[in-house]
């Protein structure tokens, strides 16, 4: 296998995440931010950035457990917690879920987490509005890569300042803000039933797929010449095509043309326009 | 002689041209005591403008409300200033104005416009079609514009059209993190500003943008090399500065006296040979158009 560096310069990162956070939370007129602190590092980053960019009194991180969410995931949320000075608050869904459920009885586990995910998100925004903050996601490069998110649920937010950090690259920007090393170290999980791993999920490990996937997309590597660069044919072409086929996630929806000008196509504009 | 030269790496609003006009007029008046500032690429709009291009432009003349206070500034100190220009054809330029003593002494459109990966300017802008040295009261200068420095001609034109500064002015987005301190982005423009003062022993500034746009962040990084290739003046990454740098430009006697580069530039032969290259290529010679 050829040496793949992913280190990145956590200072310089820190910086622009920091100044990206209080640039884009403040042009448009406000001066705090929302986000769900699950106990793993994707939140955990983003949970100190925002603090560092804003002021912990104007950050608010909310604990959403279900009944069965690991007692971890509320103890590590609650290091971050304690270690930042966050605001924060903690909003049991199962209230909220569990109905769903019961009114629709044949769903699997896969269907159930992702009514959880968007639970989460709906309570994210209601707490925003009250807040009068911005949501911040956490999705890491990795997983929006590899569609590993729930649409509208946890890949959800106004700004994400952890999505063009690979999982690999977030842990080391992680340790060197001070996110503690109980939650850059465990096994990633998205919590949505007992005993749920990415890593068992996807069928590789993030230590793995980060370097495919940045020879692939950043170094603009074809499949032929990541597997002359050491990786196995068949995870070369199941990465691939999971990027393809999850595309559909990192896309607004498709909006017919019609007109002369249609928004998508031919109306651009950044968000920051005028600000 | 010397020339007491201000770079202002500053914030733009994105399309909002009497703000960025505050703006100017705001750095001009702290840069009181400079004979010339430089302010970066779309200083005046902002840079991914998109389909506000045509909603921000302005003419270089006393008449246009935008240009009318640069004007009445640059009696004082000289001026370089970024902006998107429409011509009387209603065709839109990224633009660069030199402005003096209450006049427009020279204006540069933006010649090569990056239409690749993130960038899209070609969608949006026509392209200049010059490169031309200009006389100012410190001296010849030439301005480019970002993409027209990551070009090697533009630059060499510039020098043998008689320029001892060179004024390069962007609006960079910061990409390619690694392990190093600068952006990879950063590393490059450094490297060829400090190669084009060393091969041309021509003193070369660069200004820059900060702040964001989007998920863009602009990186900064003003920096003034002298006609050896040393850096003798730079501003911070990402922050918004005035960095102000006294030039002592009987530096390019002594540089060219200890290397006589631009005397021994064969200049004949450089128009010979490229006559040859380009015929040879109009006939397929060399496999390209």
């Amino acid at each position: 296998m050829a040496e793949i560096n992913l280190n990145i310069n956590a200072t310089v990162a820190r910086r622009i995440l920091t100044g990206f956070i209080r640039s884009e939370v403040t042009r448009v007129g406000l001066q705090r931010a929302v986000l769900g602190v699950s106990g793993g590092v994707d939140s955990a980053l983003c949970c100190f950035l925002a603090a560092e960019a804003l002021g912990p009194e104007n950050v608010l991180a909310l604990r959403l457990p279900y009944k069965n969410s690991s007692p971890d995931s509320l103890t590590h949320a609650q290091l971050v917690i304690d270690a930042t000075g966050v605001q924060t608050k903690t909003i049991d869904i199962t209230p909220m879920v569990d109905p769903f459920f019961e009114a629709i009885p044949d769903m699997d586990r896969i269907r159930q987490g992702n009514v959880m995910a968007r639970a989460r998100m709906i309570t994210w925004y209601d707490q925003s509005a009250a807040f009068k903050g911005l949501v911040l996601g956490t999705s890491n490069k990795s997983e929006i890569l590899l569609g590993y998110t729930t649409l509208y649920g946890d890949s959800a937010s106004a700004l994400n300042p952890n999505g063009d950090l690979y999982k690999t690259q977030l842990r080391q920007l992680a340790r060197a803000v001070g996110v503690p090393s109980v939650i850059v170290d465990k096994v990633p999980s998205a919590d949505l039933w007992v005993g749920q791993t990415s890593e068992g999920e996807l069928g590789f490990t993030y230590e793995e797929v980060d370097k495919l996937l940045y020879l692939l997309v950043d170094r603009r590597y074809t499949a032929e010449e990541c597997i002359g660069a050491g990786f196995k044919r068949d995870f070369v072409a199941g990465v691939i095509e999971r990027v393809r086929r999850y595309h559909f996630k990192r896309t607004l929806p498709l909006v017919a043309k019609l007109s002369n000008r249609t928004v998508g196509y031919d109306f651009l504009y950044l968000r920051d326009w005028g600000t | 002689m010397r020339l007491k030269l201000a770079l202002a790496q500053i914030n733009t609003r994105l399309g909002v041209v009497s703000a960025n006009l505050e703006t100017h007029l705001d750095y001009i008046n702290q840069a009181r005591g400079a004979d010339l500032v430089v302010f970066p690429e779309l200083s005046l709009t902002g840079y991914v403008l998109q389909d506000l291009v045509p909603t921000v432009v302005a003419r270089p003349s006393a008449d246009d409300p935008t240009f009318k206070p640069l004007l009445e500034a640059s009696k004082k100190v000289d001026l370089i200033v970024g902006f998107t220009e429409v011509d009387p054809r209603h065709r839109f330029f990224n633009s660069a104005a030199y402005l003096s003593k209450g006049d427009v002494v020279h204006v540069h459109r933006k010649v090569y416009l990056p239409t690749y990966g993130m960038f899209d300017e070609g969608r949006y802008w026509a392209w200049g079609d010059a490169i031309r040295a200009f006389d100012t009261r410190f001296g010849r200068m030439g301005i480019l514009i970002c993409e027209d420095f990551w070009h090697a001609s533009p630059p060499y034109l510039l020098w043998l059209d008689g320029a001892d500064l060179l004024i390069f002015i962007s609006a960079s987005p910061g990409r390619g993190i690694s392990s190093d301190e600068a952006l990879g982005s950063a590393r490059w423009v450094e490297h060829v500003c400090q190669a084009y003062a060393s091969l041309f022993t021509d003193f070369v500034a660069y200004a820059g943008r900060t702040g964001f746009e989007d998920g863009l962040t602009f990186w900064g990084g003003a920096a003034v090399y002298d006609p050896n290739g040393e850096l003798i003046a730079k501003g911070p990454y990402f922050d918004e500065a005035l960095t102000v740098v006294d030039v002592d430009l009987d530096e390019l006697h002594r540089a060219r006296a200890r290397l006589p580069l631009l005397r021994d530039e064969r200049t004949a032969m450089v128009q010979r040979e490229l006559n040859r290259i380009l015929q040879a290529n109009q006939r397929g010679v060399n496999g390209r158009d």
